[in-house]
This record gives structure tokens, sequence and C-alpha cells, in this order.
């Protein structure tokens, strides 16, 4: 009887495990506490650039009234996707950026999180959609190619979410599953329900533990292995069901499926967020349990060591620069607070052996056994030279899995050769994909805004 | 110290960007700024994270393998000089013989490709690149000791204004500056670049300095012993004799992974085999020459390890690296036996493949591109639409 417990890893493994040989863990100093602290944050707010090729149309005025699912703005080319009041109270500003931009939508809690109220029938895949768009879930399904929110009335081959992210200090989502179990559960049927092809479950073989999601229902579940990007969504469905011009796939994250199934599982709307504050830039990384979209000083009050930090919302390899004055991005699960890299000059940096540099060359020792000599490292936002030709070839293909020629298609890029983008695969990446290109880069380019910028000519030509 | 030094460039700075006195030298003052200290710049947008790798330190490292091959080869000017004359002389003699030789050798070439450079850069509004660091030290090292230096000038604007900025600089460039350099001379000025009169410094009239490959291709067989051509006390360019001073620039590359495994491999897979091969049709007595006496003789080694490497003119996917590097093997030894005409055949296989190296790569990424393409047109009918 003693071997059971032993047998029944066994059984899990007996599914294909799809394993991830290119890529790279960066094990960053910070990791978040799992232990989860509610704050009562004043600010939260929507931000129309959070959404890639967005243009928003404004519903609210300052000073009026709102409630959880009151429409702040919508999309102007389908005024059926609505961007939704995370908590109630009232509309205190209404910011905008060079050329009356429209940049975020502020809106002070009253700490009620009162929600509008709705009456739905037995979800069907019509119906999915319709409530989806009316409360304003839907902005939470994207789709690839070009990481835009999910046309309505598109029919995309397959439907993926990930179960894991391996991004350096990624919040554990085993954790955040737990605190949510049956909304998870309910999401992932709706979804289900939603998409005409499969639902892909991605969980990773040895690290997923969570019982909701190793016996989630309804869903196609794989299980991956190997260091980041194994847990990008892009990754995935490069392996599972890789996209073709003219086809899409949709996806959703893991917080964003919760949301949704507790919705259709209790009628009311809550768009609460367990976000990761991490880095070492941090005196007490911990998990925060708030609502979307709230204010980063809120998070990390009387928590930076000092005033000279980099704050990112999202990831260090794909966020984005904030300050304490702005709001955490709406797709994105953590804060991460590093070191600014701004304020060292070293003499003739380039020949020493630097025993505490992070780098994945070999000139460098850490580059042998990054691990050992850097089981916790300490990064800041240096960029540690100058942007450069590309000389090096043969790099990034070490820390990139996908069947696609990296350096080529980032040079198709730059030219904007159309067919030859296409040709190489443009379609099944984002910008996130080649984010440890763009860190590994010898060059230091900005491979992830090449890439951006191709898509977005892509799209704005296949929209026309 | 450190902090002046920082303290008094901080201060002459605003002098070289835009409005100052010195704007026109901007470039200039930026490269030795960054040479000086690390540039304290941070990241924008994208990756807030950066590797601690950059192309100075990349590049240095190149440079840092050619030492042992350069410390050498200029022992050996001395050496073959002595030799030569039948003095006997001491080893520091001979060390400073060769450095009386080869040091203007390295002064031109560093200076006349720099001043192209930064000027390029200047004109461009560009950082200055750090690719000539390595070229500059390449250029001495493929060169005959006895080299008039305003031929190492002329033939290193050569190679940078033709080889290189014309094609729009560090990165773009078809064929390998330093070999560019070199093949310029060759034909330009042959008799300073092959005979028997070339290869030793001030060589008495009386004594014929042939490199091995020049016995050979002179039909004699009368080479030096495997042993001497590994160690390298033969006559020839002033950095390619010994193949255990390249070898030790070879350990350094492949140990810091900044050279291609699979190219110094395959070349030397190629040459291998073409030597074999020869082995077997034995037709003369070159081809029954040992197929390893090839690694030995000429730039076979310094050619595999420093020039076929470039990682900017060799194959740019790790497929086409295998097929580059066979192919210069094999044409090299080719070259070697069958064309009298040219005795050294790893200058001219390398610069056919550095113009090859884009046809090989578009033929293995287009095998990419059908697999895409063949998945586009099967995939609707198995969808679950």
């Amino acid at each position: 009887m003693a071997s059971f417990p032993l047998f029944l890893p066994q059984i899990q493994n007996m599914t294909r495990v799809i394993k991830i040989k290119q890529g790279l863990d960066i094990k960053l100093k910070g990791k978040a506490e799992r232990a989860t602290n509610s704050v009562e944050a004043q600010f939260f707010t929507l931000q129309p650039t959070d959404f890639v090729g967005l243009t928003p149309k404004l519903l609210v005025d300052e000073g009026d009234d709102v409630k959880v699912g009151t429409p702040l703005f919508c999309d102007k080319g389908d005024e059926r996707i609505r961007f939704v009041s995370p908590v109630s109270g009232t509309v205190s500003e209404v910011r905008r950026g060079p050329k009356r931009l429209l940049e975020a939508v502020v809106v002070k809690s009253d700490g009620k999180f009162e929600p509008l109220a709705y009456e739905f029938g037995a979800p069907t895949k019509e119906g999915i959609t319709q409530i989806l768009l009316e409360t304003g879930l839907w902005p939470m399904i994207r789709q690839r190619p070009f990481g835009t929110i999910a046309k309505p009335d598109d029919r995309p081959k397959a439907f993926f979410v990930s179960a894991f992210d391996s991004s350096p200090l990624a919040p554990d989502m085993d954790y955040l599953a737990e605190h949510f179990p049956d909304s998870l559960q309910k999401g992932l049927e709706i979804l289900n329900l939603l998409c005409d092809g499969k639902l892909h479950l991605c969980i990773h073989a040895e690290k997923t533990q969570s019982e909701v999601l190793l016996k989630a229902k309804n869903v196609t579940l794989h299980r991956f292995s190997g260091p980041h990007p194994s847990g990008n969504v892009g990754t995935q469905i490069n392996r599972i069901c890789p996209i073709n011009k003219g086809e899409t796939v949709w996806f959703c994250g893991l917080q964003e499926v919760i949301n949704i199934g507790h919705f259709f599982r209790t009628g009311s709307l809550d768009f609460s967020r367990i976000y990761a504050i991490a880095g070492s830039g941090l005196l007490h990384p911990q998990y925060i349990r708030t609502k979307l979209g709230a204010a980063i000083s809120a998070l990390v009050e009387n928590n930076l060591k000092d005033d000279h930090q980099r704050i990112v919302s999202g990831n260090v390899l794909t966020g984005k620069a904030v300050t304490e004055n702005d709001f955490v991005g709406f797709y994105h699960n953590m804060l991460c607070v590093i070191p600014e890299g701004d304020q060292r000059h070293e003499l003739i940096g380039w020949i020493w052996p630097g025993f505490k540099k992070f780098s994945v060359s070999r000139t460098f020792p850490s580059g042998f056994i990054p691990n050992v000599l850097h089981p916790d490292c300490e990064l800041d936002s240096n960029l540690h030279g100058e942007e450069r030709a590309y000389v090096m070839t043969g790099e990034f293909e070490k820390v990139f899995p996908f069947d696609i020629y990296p350096l080529q298609l980032i040079k198709a890029c730059l030219v904007g050769d159309i067919d030859l983008m296409e040709n190489l695969g443009i379609y099944e990446v984002e910008p996130e994909d080649f984010a440890l290109c763009e860190f590994i880069d010898t060059s230091k380019t900005d491979i992830q805004a090449i890439i951006r910028e191709a898509l977005e000519k892509l799209r704005k030509e296949a929209e026309g | 110290m450190i902090k002046n030094l920082r303290r008094f460039i901080s201060k002459i700075k605003p002098n070289f960007t835009e409005g100052g006195k010195f704007a026109w030298l901007q470039s200039t003052f930026e490269a030795f700024e960054s040479f000086l200290f690390v540039p304290d710049e941070t990241t924008k947008r994208g990756c807030q994270i950066r590797d601690a790798i950059d192309l100075k330190r990349t590049m240095i490292f190149v440079v840092i393998a050619l030492m042992p091959a350069l410390l050498f080869g200029i022992w050996n000017i001395g050496y073959q000089h002595f030799k030569a004359t039948a003095e006997a002389v001491s080893f520091w003699q001979t060390f400073g013989f060769g450095l009386f030789k080869a040091l203007p050798i390295i002064v031109v070439s560093y200076v006349t490709g720099l001043a192209i450079e930064f000027a390029f850069a200047q004109i461009r509004h560009h950082q200055v690149n750090e690719g000539f660091l390595v070229t500059g030290m390449l250029i001495p090292l493929v060169l005959p000791p006895d080299i008039p230096l305003w031929m190492v000038a002329l033939a290193t604007a050569f190679a940078v204004l033709i080889g290189k900025e014309a094609f729009g600089g560090t990165g773009m460039n078809l064929v390998n500056p330093a070999l560019l350099a070199r093949a310029f001379l060759f034909f330009a000025y042959p008799s300073v670049m092959s005979g028997d009169k070339v290869w030793i410094a001030d060589q008495p009239d009386a004594f014929t300095g042939a490199t091995p490959l020049g016995i050979l291709a002179n039909g004699g067989t009368d080479i030096p012993d495997a042993w001497t051509m590994i160690w390298g006390g033969v006559p020839g360019s002033i950095g390619e004799t010994s193949v255990i001073a390249v070898a030790l620039g070879a350990t350094l590359l492949l140990f810091t992974g900044i050279a291609s495994w699979r190219i110094m491999l395959s070349v030397i897979l190629g040459g291998g085999l073409m030597g074999l091969l020869f082995n077997a049709i034995g037709a003369n007595e070159y081809m029954q020459l040992p197929f390893y006496y090839h690694y030995l003789m000429g730039g076979f080694a310094f050619g595999a390890v420093f020039m076929a490497t470039d990682p900017v003119t060799a194959a740019q996917t790790n497929t086409g690296k295998w097929i580059y590097g066979m192919l210069i093997g094999i044409l090299a030894v080719m070259l070697r036996v069958i064309n009298p005409a040219y005795p050294e055949g790893m200058m001219l296989s390398i610069l056919l493949l550095n113009c090859f190296a884009p046809l090989i790569d578009h033929c293995v990424i287009a095998r990419n591109i059908k697999m895409r393409q063949k998945r586009a047109i099967v995939k609707p009918k198995t969808s679950v639409q």
C-alpha cells in the first residue's frame, strides 16, 4: 500500500509531455511569498492603450457615477465590444495624451463593488457571446495573429488557456487557481461552449499540482515541460495547433477565465485579481488581492526599497515600464520592481571576468552554469551596451522554440517585406515570443517593437 | 582616479554632442567613451532586463583568441630570418626582430581601417561598430612579413570601403574584409604575395624560403616534417604557420561559444574527406600526401578557425553552416592539389563560399517555407470546421 501514492504520478506521466528544449529560465531575486494580502486601492482604471489596435469611443464623463459593469468606453470599430468599470464609484479623471489620445479612464472606488444586474437563461453559443459582450468580459478573450481582442463573429480553430507562467518571477498559477476553483471550472465550461474547435488547457508536467487544473473537465489537457517560454500561449499554440494564414486561434488568461466563470456561476460581475508583486526592489514581495486595473501606488505603498526603482507592469521580459502614478495593465498578472541601472560607469567593463553578471554567453562565468552561480540574480534595467548591427548568428535559435528562423523573420520585418514575413511564419508569433531573443541579443536591438510594428502593418493591410 | 576620469569625460561630453564645438567628432567620442566605460543606458521598451553580453566583449574575445597566433607569428618572423642568415641569436633578439617587422603592419592596418570606419559612422550618424577590432588584427596575420606598408594601407582601405561600407557597413558585408584585403593584394601585386621570396623577412638572395604548399605546387615533395608544421617553424603568412597557436585560439572561441563549432568541424571534415578521396585516387605524389597534412600546411587551420567562422559572411542557419563548412574544406583541398596556379586554396574557397552563403541559407529557409505552405493547404480538410 505504501507504494500507492508513488503510483499516481506515473499514471499522469503516461499522457504525452511536450518538451520544450529551447529557452531560458531567468531566476530573479524577490519571488512573491505565498501569502495574499488584500489592499483597498482607491483608484482603478481601464487604459485603451492596453489593447492592440483599439480606437476607443468614450462613454462617460468625469464625475459620472458608475457601477461594476458600467461601460466606460467602447471600440469605435465594433461598438458591441465594451470596456466596463471594474469597481463602483465615480469617474474621477479622463486622462488624455498627445493629440487628445484617450489614455485612461480613472474610477474612484466607493469600496462597495455594487454590480449592475443582469438576467440570462441557460447559456448557448450565441447567448454566451452576447452576454460576454454586454458584461464587458469579452475583451478578456484575445486572438492570434495580431494579439487583438477576439472578433465576436470569427470562428476560431481552437481556444487556448495557459495554466502556468514560466516567465521570471511569475505568479504561481496553481496558487491563483486554488483561490477560485469553482469559478475556474465554470469558466472553462463556458469557453468550451463558445468555441467550435477544442479548448486546450496547457499545464506544466511537474509544477502544476492543483487538482482544479489537473482534473479540469470539458478541456483537452496538454502537459508541457522545459524552460521559459514553455508557459507562453504562443509556444503552446505552435506545438499543438500552429496558425496558418487566414486562421485564428483565441486565447485567454487564467484570471480572466475565473472572472468569466464567476459571472456565469453567480450572475454578478466581479473583477477580482490577485497580483504577484515581486522583484529585488521590494521589501516584501507578496501576492495582493484587489480588482482589475488597480493603482500601482496602492500596491507598492511602503514596500519600495528606495525611490530609484524600475516598476514594471507585467513581467520583466514583456512588461511596460510605469510609474507609481500609473495602473496595472489589463492583461497583466504581476508587478515587478527592479533597480534602475542608470548610475553605473564600469571602467572597461568589456574585459572583466564579471562574476556578478548574468549572461547566457560563456564569455562570462555565469554562461556555463547560470543557475549555480546565480541561484537568484539581481538584474537591473541596464542595457549593458549599445545598439549595434546584427553580427552574431545562431544565438536566438537557442531560446526560440518555434520552427521559425528568428533572425531571418526579424530582418524581413525590418525591411517590411510582407510576402517574406508571411512565408517565414509571422502569423504564428507575437512580440512576447521574441522576448528572450531580445534579452540575449548581443546587438541590443528592440526586437519586440520590431515584431509589433510589422504585425500592425499586416493587420492594417488585412483590415483594409 | 576612475571617478575623476569619469567626471572629466562627462564634463567634456557636451562639446561632442549636437551643437557642440566638436559635433563632427561625435561618433569618435562616443566610441572612445563606451570603450572606457560601459554606457549607463537603460532599457526603454520591451525587455526591461538585458543579458550582460555586448558586441564589444564578443569582438574583444576574438582578438584575445588571435593573440597566440600573433605572438608566435612575431617570433617566427625572427626565427625564419635568422635561420636564413644562419645567425645565432637569443630569444628576445628573435622576438624583437619580428616585432620590428610586424608592429608597423598592425598599426597601419588599424589606423587605416578605423579612420575609415569612424568617418563613415559620423557621416551616417551611427555608432562605431566593433567589427574592425577583429578585422584590423586579421589583416596583418594573413600577410607575408615583408609586405610594404603602403600596400597594407591600400588593401585595408579597399577591403573596408569596397568590401564593407559599400554594402552598408558592419553586419551587411558579403565577403570577409580581411580575406578580401589579402585577395586584393594577391591579384594586384602577385610578386609580393606569392613565390619563394616573400615569406621570410629580409631574406638573403641565396636562400629559398618556399612554404610547404609552394614546394608541393612546384612538384617538389621535400616539405618539412609534420611536427615542424604543427608547431609552426615554417615560412608563411605571419599568423598562419603554427597549428598549435591557432588551436589555442580555437579553444577559446569554442569554450566561449563565440565561433560556430559547426563551421569549424565541417571545414575540417570537408578537407579531410577531399584529402582521403585524393589518397584513394593517388595519381601523383601530391595526391598521395596523407590527408591530415592539409590541416597542417598553409592557412587551413587559421582559415577554418578565424575566417570561415565570421558570423556575418558565413551561412546563418545551422544546417547552412554544415554545408558551407564542408564545401570550404572540400574546395580548399581541391584547389591546392589540382590547380597549379594557386598553391593555397583556403583563401579563395572561403571567399567563394562567402558569396554562396546567402544562396545556401536561401535553400535551407525555402524548405521551412515549403513546410509552412504545405501545412496551410492540408489543414482545412482535417480541421473541425
